[in-house]
């Protein structure tokens, strides 16, 4: 059985109609990676499968009992409010100690138990924001534009680090990006969004899909196969 | 004696109550960015003193309804994501205006306003200590029993759906919680000053905390420290209460920061 199943979802927002008969499926250990471009009802979508967003038509079906993993975008972090990263953790649950350092651990973060939420830098929120996802043994781990506001190297960094978490926990990923050359390559389909699934696919053929040339123009094909490239030789000059 | 013992004690007591009441959910005031929230909600509350008059109603009940409704409007409004901040301020003021216009508007009544504005801290009952700590005691217990939720809402509205927590029904409770605040604390602090108590004992607070529930606990006792003080003052140098009472939270605001940022320079020294 697959992990999330989707039919006909539409959502609309003050009027506007941001997703219209999208359909998806999910299964177990798949990275799935949503491209679309701003606006493109990317986000919406991923709010719509974890119970933030109501649909206005269509479905949501979850397996029953299925552990979701969540990293927002981003999160609001004001500098009024003091939270240390162990209490943010044990938010709105407290959780055995084991289990929220092994998280730590898992994303290279156990240095960090003790900071302050507000003075972390946007690479460790990320980590922090995953080891928070990771902490339930998640069946899948669904990340919205989890990357933003990092530059290269962290973002390498941070996808290398969904990847070996990957293939040490067996768990389905499903992610947004509009890094298409960092995340395509690493993926087992690509739907291209754009208020509808536009096409879907392994990341070859979308790539080479008329409708994905139309959204994003042809630069992005070289793109991916220079990533290939990249891929096929070390890891650890990304 | 005993008379003048009396009403400074009712006097004391009834500012502990609503600081007791204010302080804690002024930190949410603060981490979420509503401080326009809590003033259009206090000077809605001039409507509900009107209201009250014109229609022989409690003035507690009646400026609770009215805080309430403006609160709603206000949650639902920002829920939509129409609260800019020229739509709150716009709201927060007009309320005052509408409220002031209906006051002298009301024929026969002779209304001190000034009580209403800003407090008249000197002159609650019995009674008014008895509804203030009420209040206050139900704020506190919907605090506590929210509180993680709360907390996880007011980081990310999508982690806390992801953890079960309905953002909206959080809201909810801050929304019901300011209403009262402004119901309780009319009396002792006045519309005008309400947004004050709220922000400033928590934000003096800031400096000094670490963790979320020290920062409540320590704006309470800033709070407290404030109309203490603030009383005493007010006696000594003959000025009016609750302003005191506010310039008092002030100054601990200024010296909280200024302590945090010497020992901040020392520690980089």
């Amino acid at each position: 059985m697959s992990l999330i199943n989707v039919q006909g979802l539409r959502v609309v927002r003050g009027g506007r109609v941001i997703l219209s008969s999208v359909d998806l499926d999910i299964a177990a250990g798949e990275i799935v990676t949503i491209v679309g471009p701003n606006g493109s009802g990317k986000s919406t979508l991923l709010q719509a499968l974890i119970g933030a967003v109501q649909p206005d038509r269509g479905s949501v079906r979850q397996k029953p009992g299925l552990r979701i993993g969540y990293v927002p975008q981003k999160l609001h972090l004001d500098a009024t409010l003091p939270m240390d990263v162990t209490r943010f953790l044990n938010l709105p649950r407290r959780v055995a100690r084991a289990r929220w350092q092994g998280a730590l651990e898992q994303v290279g973060a156990d240095g960090l138990a003790r900071a302050q939420m507000a003075g972390l830098s946007g690479g460790q929120i990320q980590r922090v924001l995953l080891a928070r996802a990771l902490m339930n043994q998640p069946e899948i781990l669904i990340l919205d534009e989890a990357t933003q506001g990092l530059d290269q190297p962290g973002s390498a960094a941070f996808y290398q680090l969904i990847e070996q978490l990957r293939s040490d926990l067996g768990c389905a990923i499903l992610m947004v990006s509009h890094e298409l050359h960092v995340v395509m390559a690493a993926s087992d389909r690509v739907i291209c969004l754009n208020g509808h699934v536009c096409c879907q696919g392994t990341p070859e053929v979308v790539a080479s899909a008329p409708e994905y040339r139309a959204l994003f123009g042809t630069g992005t094909k070289g793109a991916l196969a220079l990533y290939r490239h990249e891929h096929s030789h070390d890891h650890h000059h990304h | 004696m005993t008379l003048l013992d009396n009403f400074i004690l009712r006097a004391l007591l009834a500012g502990l109550g609503a600081v007791l009441a204010a302080a804690p959910l002024g930190c949410f005031v603060i981490w979420r960015r509503m401080a326009y929230f809590g003033d259009a909600t206090a000077h809605a509350a001039i409507l509900g003193v009107a209201l009250a008059f014109a229609l022989q109603a409690p003035v507690f009940l009646s400026v609770l309804g009215v805080a309430l409704a403006m609160a709603l409007t206000v949650a639902f409004l920002s829920g939509r994501g129409y609260a800019a901040d020229a739509l709150l301020g716009v709201m927060a003021h007009s309320a005052l205006a509408f409220g002031l216009v209906a006051v002298s508007l009301i024929p026969n009544a002779r209304i001190d306003l000034n009580a209403f504005l800003f407090g008249d801290i000197l002159a609650v009952s019995r009674f008014d200590v008895l509804v203030i700590w009420g209040g206050a005691a139900l704020i506190l217990l919907m605090l506590w029993w929210r509180w993680s939720s709360l907390l996880i809402a007011t980081l990310s509205p999508d982690l806390a759906h992801a953890a079960g927590v309905a953002p909206r029904r959080e809201q909810m409770v801050l929304t019901l919680a300011m209403a009262l605040v402004v119901a309780v604390a009319i009396k002792v602090i006045g519309v005008l000053l309400i947004g004050a108590m709220l922000i400033t004992p928590a934000a003096a607070a800031r400096p000094l905390a670490a963790s979320p529930e020290r920062m409540a606990v320590l704006a309470t006792l800033i709070g407290a420290l404030s109309v203490v003080a603030g009383l005493w003052l007010a006696f000594l140098i003959d000025t009016p209460a609750a302003p005191t009472i506010v310039a008092v939270a002030a100054m601990c605001f200024l010296a909280s920061n200024l302590w945090s940022g010497v020992r901040r320079r020392a520690r980089r020294a």
